[in-house]
Formats: structure tokens, C-alpha cells, sequence
């Protein structure tokens, strides 16, 4: 320290930029991640604020107005059974969001808490664990989703597990291998050496720096688990009337598409657009994070 | 290699047995039964057919019954197909499943090479954005929406094809171009990532320094290499595309394995659910496999793990 003060006395100090800040003034200036982001906020909003605006209940019917074309009353027209197209997106917006976010934390938990551990504890528990995750890589997991929503009847929560169920196994792998290298990190072995205690290493060094590829990953399993929550409904395995998902509007609006192609149009677009979104975000925030990925 | 290959193989066998007791009382521990969904059968021919197709012996007689079977490679009766075999279901519907699988996966990677490969080679330009935008659109419309919307304009407004069916050759095109579509997406950006990385490496720069044109670059010195992410994409790839072909068979209407798991999931088909179940868990352990053994054949470093 004396010898670094001694070169350059008179040479202010310049605040240092954490990982983060960096990473956050990397992020500002992808303009696809900043506008996907903002997209995702207002399409959120809107899912939860609008279905009150609309003025009309996602499962009123009223066969008198059956599938009529956008109008100045129900904006995105109504579909077979007469139900306003806009309150029903609006609504199955709320109902994809929330499957997209609740099954994500499910295989997030599952997947960092098993990643860890088997980093953490290395030698032959880990390689036990993970050709554990080899194997189930190799299993057709759709296939089991379907049968347990076939046969444990079509429950909401049943669908969250399920699918957090299938997509814990590259989470798993990721926090393994970070857990695996950073432990041998000089700079964790400094902070050893220095007395550091284990809370404030895993605390201060260790979830910081798995912190940032998790983020990631998980930016981009919401839209793999939407992706599959829209697949099971469309099959008629997913959210059951009259509640609404994008998944079953676009399986409703498919089966009509002939003579009211709007009923695919608004659903098909808003899951598009959201998977699009995040998709976006979530390679943004890997080039903002990931110092070594960003670099070509 | 003959010993990883051994190894693999003895592995797959403890897996599959896994695979058929989970599955066996997942499906029996449900609710419902074969004989329940359809309109009330009479008492006394319920259980005639219970006795007939062993239903009323104790769980685990009929769990022994079902693996000493399975052992020798018989799947049993199908409980909704009669006198129909689960080994001819997948006999006479899997052909279809494949051949679908099979144009699709050449859609994807007659697609998806070389774009990704065109877009590697000039990064940041107009030549690299467009097939990365178009990749990331492939990625982001579900096979469930692009389908209908294909059908939509080519089948029912310009009439080019039919809108379902399996018939015609010319029946293929649509199918396989939806379910090809997504995958030929991600190969597009694979490939884009892995020529990258190639092509900023010392070698290559010596075989320009050398005079090597840029054709003989590519195909003779960075492909090879930068293929290697492709290649290991195409495992869960398969997979997926055997998966993702029940939609698309739903869509289509195609009489594919696909379209009978999802139908005998429904109808509480026991033997025809594990027998696919098994019947696909096999297909992607071996294929897997076969993507490791030509992966390490592209890669000589991995020869020594």
C-alpha cells in the first residue's frame, strides 16, 4: 500500500466500478435488451391492471355476440362463445406470467440448492450427482409432464412443479461448475488466508460471482417454461376453462382460424412478443455480465 | 472407445428399468382407469374385461407380470386398440414419427448451417443481423403458432398444400418445415458462435498466412471445429423434435406415435403409455449416445478424458 501511495501521491483515487455498475452501464446501452425491458414492464402491467379496465368479465358470455371482429367495444373482438377477446388476453397474460415466474423459482431453487451442494462438496458425491443430471438429461421429460398432468388431473399448482420439475437440470449444472472453480480461486483462498470467516466467503465471494450466469439462465428458462406451459395447453393439458392462458387461446383460436383469424392473431403475437422480449433481455444481460462472452 | 461404448450401453439397462417401474406406478397410483373414461360398461363385462387383461390381481402381481414380459420385448395388449399389440402400435405409427423427424431435422440443418455459417464470417454486418434477427424470431414462434399460421396462408388461402394429412409427398413440406423451423434456429445460432470462435484462432490465421483461400479455410480448416457445439445440439435437439412432432402431429393431423401418446395418455392406455414412454426413453439414450461417440471423433481432445 505505502509503495502504490509513494508512486502517485498527488493522483486522485478513482472510484472503483463494482461488477454490477459495470454490467449495469453495459446493459444501458444494449438498446434490444433496454427496449425488450421496457416492453415486459408495460405488457406486464397491463396484465395485471387491465382485465379491470376493460370493462367486461373474462368469462362472460353472450352467444348473441359470438366471434364478431374488432370493434370499437371489444377492441380485439370476441371469440365463439361471445367473451371480449382483449379482457381474456389480458387475463391469460396474468395466467402465462405468473406459470413463467412461479415454475421458475421452483426449478431455480431446485436447481441452484442441487448445483451447489455438488460443487460444494466435490470428489465422489459430486460425481455421483451428476451423472445423476446426465442421465435425467437423457430421459424424455415432456413426456412425464404430460402424463402427470394427464393423469393428477389439470391443477395449476401440479403444472408450476411439474414444469420447475424438468427445467431444474442446466441450472444445476451451471451453479455446479461455478461452485467447482470458485472455490480454487486464489482470491478465495486469500480471503481464507486472511481469516475471513466461511459465512462472509460464501456471503461476500462465493454468491456474488454464481449470482451472475444464475440471472441469466434464469432470464432465460421464463420463456422455456412459458414455451411448455403454452405446449401443455395447447394439447388441452394445461389451464382449464374458463380460464384463460396464451397457450389455450392459441389452441382455441387455431381450431377457428379459417374464418376468424384474429382469434390466433392477438394470443399467437402477445406469446411471441413476450418470448421475443426476454429472450432479448436475457442475451443481453449475459453480454453484460459475462466478461469472457462479451469480449467477441 | 469399444469400452465407453460397452459402458454406455450396460448403463442404459438399470435406466430403463427405472424408467418402467416409475412410469408403471405413476400411471396405476392415478385415478381412473382404462374402462372408466367411456360410457358405463355393465358390472359383469368390467370384470370379465379386468380378469381378461389382469386388472384385478394385487399392483405388484401385475407389476411382475409386466416387467417379466418386457424383459423379453413384449409390450402387451393395448387396452383401447383391440387385438392390436403395443409392439404393432409402435411398429405401424413410429415410421410415420420418423420420417417427419428425419425431413425436419434436414430442414434445421440445411437451414441453420449455413446462415449461422454466413453470419460468422462477416460479424456485425447486415449479413450477420438478418439471419440472427430471423433465428431469434424461429426461436421465439412456438411451433403451435407457426404451424397455423402456414396452413392459414399456404394451405387455405394460396392452396399450395393440403391443410392436413399424410398422403402426398408434397404432405411433408409443411410439417417438417414448422417443427424444422425452430430447431434450424438454434443450429443457426450454434454454428454462428462455434465458426466464431474458430475463426479468430491461431491455425487459421496460419492458413491465410500460408495463401489458403477463403473456400478452403471454411470447409477444410474451420467446419470441422466449429461444428462441435452443432453436433452436441444434436442430442437434446432429437429429442426435442420427437417431442415437439405431437404438436405437430395434433396440427397436422399425421397418424405419428406422437398422436397416439397423447391419445392413449387420455384414454388411460396403461400398456400403450409405458410401452411409448419406454419406447422413446431408449430411442434418446441411444441417440444420445451416438452424438457422444461422433463428437469425440470431431474432437480429438476429448479422446483422452
Amino acid at each position: 500500500m505505502t509503495a502504490a501511495n509513494s508512486i502517485a501521491p498527488s493522483e486522485p483515487v478513482e472510484a472503483g466500478t463494482s461488477l454490477w455498475q459495470d454490467a449495469w452501464h453495459r446493459l444501458q446501452k444494449n438498446r434490444a435488451a433496454v427496449a425488450s425491458f421496457v416492453l415486459l414492464v408495460g405488457m406486464t402491467l397491463a396484465c395485471l391492471v387491465g382485465p379491470w379496465l376493460t370493462g367486461q368479465a373474462y368469462d362472460a358470455q353472450n352467444l348473441a355476440l359470438s366471434a364478431t371482429p374488432p370493434s370499437a367495444k371489444h377492441w380485439l373482438g370476441t371469440d365463439a362463445l361471445g367473451r371480449d377477446q382483449l379482457t381474456r388476453l389480458l387475463y391469460g397474460g396474468r395466467v402465462s406470467l405468473m406459470v413463467g415466474l412461479a415454475a421458475t423459482a421452483v426449478s431455480l431453487t431446485i436447481g441452484v440448492l442441487y448445483g451447489a451442494i455438488s460443487g460444494y462438496l466435490g470428489g465422489k458425491a459430486d460425481a455421483v450427482m451428476m451423472r445423476l443430471v446426465d442421465i435425467l438429461y437423457s430421459l424424455p421429460f415432456t413426456i412425464f409432464v404430460i402424463l402427470l398432468t394427464v393423469f393428477f388431473g389439470r391443477n395449476i399448482i401440479l403444472l408450476f412443479v411439474a414444469i420447475g420439475a424438468v427445467e431444474w437440470l442446466t441450472m444445476a449444472r451451471i451453479v455446479r461448475g461455478q461452485v467447482a472453480s470458485l472455490k480454487r480461486m486464489e482470491f478465495v483462498e486469500a480471503a481464507h488466508a486472511l481469516g475471513l470467516r466461511k459465512r462472509r466467503i460464501i456471503l461476500r465471494h462465493m454468491i456474488p460471482n454464481v449470482l451472475g450466469p444464475v440471472i441469466v439462465y434464469t432470464t432465460l428458462t421464463v420463456p422455456a417454461v412459458m414455451l411448455l406451459e403454452a405446449f401443455l395447453s395447447f394439447l388441452g393439458l394445461g389451464v382449464q376453462p374458463p380460464m384463460s392462458s396464451w397457450g389455450s387461446m392459441i389452441k382455441d383460436g387455431a381450431e377457428k382460424m379459417e374464418e376468424f383469424p384474429w382469434l390466433l392473431l392477438a394470443p399467437g403475437t402477445a406469446l411471441a412478443t413476450t418470448l421475443f422480449c426476454l429472450n432479448f433481455l436475457g442475451d443481453g444481460l449475459r453480454d453484460a455480465l459475462d466478461v469472457r462472452a462479451s469480449k467477441d | 472407445m469399444f469400452r465407453f461404448i460397452a459402458i454406455r450401453l450396460l448403463q442404459t439397462i438399470p435406466v430403463l428399468l427405472i424408467v418402467a417401474t416409475v412410469t408403471f406406478f405413476m400411471v396405476r397410483l392415478a385415478p381412473g382407469g382404462p374402462f372408466s373414461a367411456e360410457k358405463k360398461v355393465p358390472a359383469e363385462i368390467l370384470k370379465h374385461l379386468e380378469a381378461y387383461y389382469g386388472l384385478n390381481k394385487p399392483l405388484w402381481d401385475q407389476y411382475t407380470d409386466y416387467m417379466s414380459r418386457l424383459v423379453r420385448g413384449d409390450l402387451g395388449p393395448s387396452f383401447k386398440y383391440e387385438n392390436r399389440t403395443v409392439n404393432e402400435v409402435i411398429a405401424s405409427a413410429f415410421p410415420v414419427s420418423l420420417e417427419l423427424g428425419f425431413w425436419s431435422l434436414l430442414v434445421a440443418l440445411a437451414l441453420g448451417i449455413p446462415a449461422g455459417v454466413i453470419a460468422a464470417r462477416h460479424p456485425n454486418t447486415l449479413t450477420d443481423h438478418v439471419p440472427m434477427g430471423l433465428a431469434m424470431a424461429g426461436i421465439c414462434l412456438p411451433t403451435f403458432v407457426l404451424g397455423p399460421l402456414l396452413i392459414l396462408v399456404f394451405a387455405l388461402m394460396a392452396g399450395w398444400f393440403n391443410p392436413m394429412g399424410w398422403d402426398s409427398p408434397r404432405d411433408r413440406v409443411l410439417p417438417a418445415l414448422v417443427l424444422g423451423a425452430h430447431y434450424a434456429a438454434y443450429v443457426a445460432r450454434l454454428t454462428r458462435s462455434g465458426m466464431l470462435e474458430i475463426l479468430n484462432q491461431d491455425f487459421i490465421r496460419t492458413a491465410r498466412a500460408k495463401g489458403a483461400g477463403s473456400a478452403r479455410i471454411l470447409f477444410r480448416h474451420a467446419l470441422r471445429g466449429g461444428l462441435l457445439p452443432t453436433v452436441s445440439f444434436l442430442g437434446p435437439a432429437t429429442a426435442g423434435l420427437l417431442t415437439g412432432s405431437f404438436v405437430i402431429e395434433t396440427i397436422f393431423q399425421i397418424p405419428g406415435l406422437g398422436r397416439y401418446f397423447v391419445m392413449a395418455a387420455f384414454n388411460r392406455d396403461y400398456t400403450l403409455v409405458l410401452g411409448t414412454v419406454l419406447f422413446y426413453a431408449t430411442l434418446i439414450i441411444l441417440l444420445n449416445l451416438i452424438v457422444d461417440v461422433v463428437q469425440v471423433w470431431l474432437n480429438p481432445k476429448l479422446r483422452f478424458e
